[in-house]
């Protein structure tokens, strides 16, 4: 049934991880890094899909559907923390937020 | 060709080029569209995996409802593009395209190093239904109950303190 190799998908899925994090380390703008943040978190639910699929069990599907959640709940407080930060410096440039830097 | 590779090509190519394209446009609004565009290829590379459920729940929470907020923060906030998408110290910018190219290089070593198809059993590889909704929706509401429970109880939480954040005047 499933004729292509599982490396392909863990390889797919490791090149989106890759990108996720260059979008970390590159953007300035933390709507942005949070985008690429939750690129990151879709790479790991691919893998998981990848190796519930390939090992016929559902458990993989089921941390997805878990990491789906927290993703949601990830992505309403992280977004209201950047309004709130907007509206205190009028900004969402990661280098101006820098008020904890040493 | 077997279709299921050509399907795989197409859509992993899609996924690969958007999520580039989404880390290098100026404009976050185009961004988010990309991302959107490599969510829905994701969920084709799902239903190729026989995961059924998964790829209308990404279709839904990801697609639909997350990035719809994402777009409605962009919205209210309406900053202008990045002038400068790569910060102006080069040195910091190939720095960082080097770690993630190492990342890559390592996690693509270790897939292949590993080979962990060579360990899989041909009635593993044969099972169809482990994806459907029927199989999940009985995990979830038997063996995984106390977690499903806990993540309704989070999303509660999290609604309440978007809420209070959002609403707080800070100064």
């Amino acid at each position: 049934m499933l004729s292509i190799p599982m490396e392909y998908y863990l390889v797919l899925s490791a090149l989106m991880f890759t990108v996720g994090v260059a979008g970390v380390l590159i953007r300035r703008n933390a709507i942005v890094v949070f985008m690429s943040i939750e690129l990151m978190l879709n790479s790991a639910n691919l893998t998981f899909v990848t190796f519930s699929s390939y090992l016929g069990n559902s458990i993989g599907q089921i941390f997805v559907f878990f990491v789906m959640t927290v993703a949601a709940a990830e992505a309403a407080v992280g977004l209201a923390i950047i309004i709130a930060i907007f509206r205190n410096k009028l900004s969402v440039n990661i280098d101006e937020i820098n008020i904890f830097k040493w | 060709m077997n279709i299921e590779i050509i399907l795989f090509l197409i859509l992993g190519l899609v996924a690969a080029i958007s999520s580039v394209m989404m880390i290098t446009r100026k404009n976050a609004v185009i961004s988010a569209v990309f991302l959107v565009l490599n969510f829905f290829a994701l969920a084709g590379l799902y239903l190729l995996l026989n995961a059924q459920f998964i790829a209308v729940v990404q279709v839904i929470v990801y697609a639909g409802a997350i990035m719809v907020l994402f777009l409605f923060v962009l919205m209210l906030l309406n900053t202008e593009a990045e002038h400068k998408l790569f910060i102006d110290k080069k040195g910091i910018k190939f720095f960082a395209i080097f770690i993630a190219a190492f990342v890559f290089i390592e996690i693509a070593f270790l897939i292949f190093k590993g080979s962990p198809s060579k360990n899989l059993s041909p009635e593993q590889v044969a099972s169809i239904n482990s994806g459907t909704i029927e199989t999940i929706g009985q995990q979830l509401y038997t063996n995984y109950i106390i977690p499903f429970e806990v993540s309704g109880f989070l999303l509660l939480a999290a609604t309440i303190g978007a809420l209070v954040l959002a609403k707080k005047k800070f100064e």
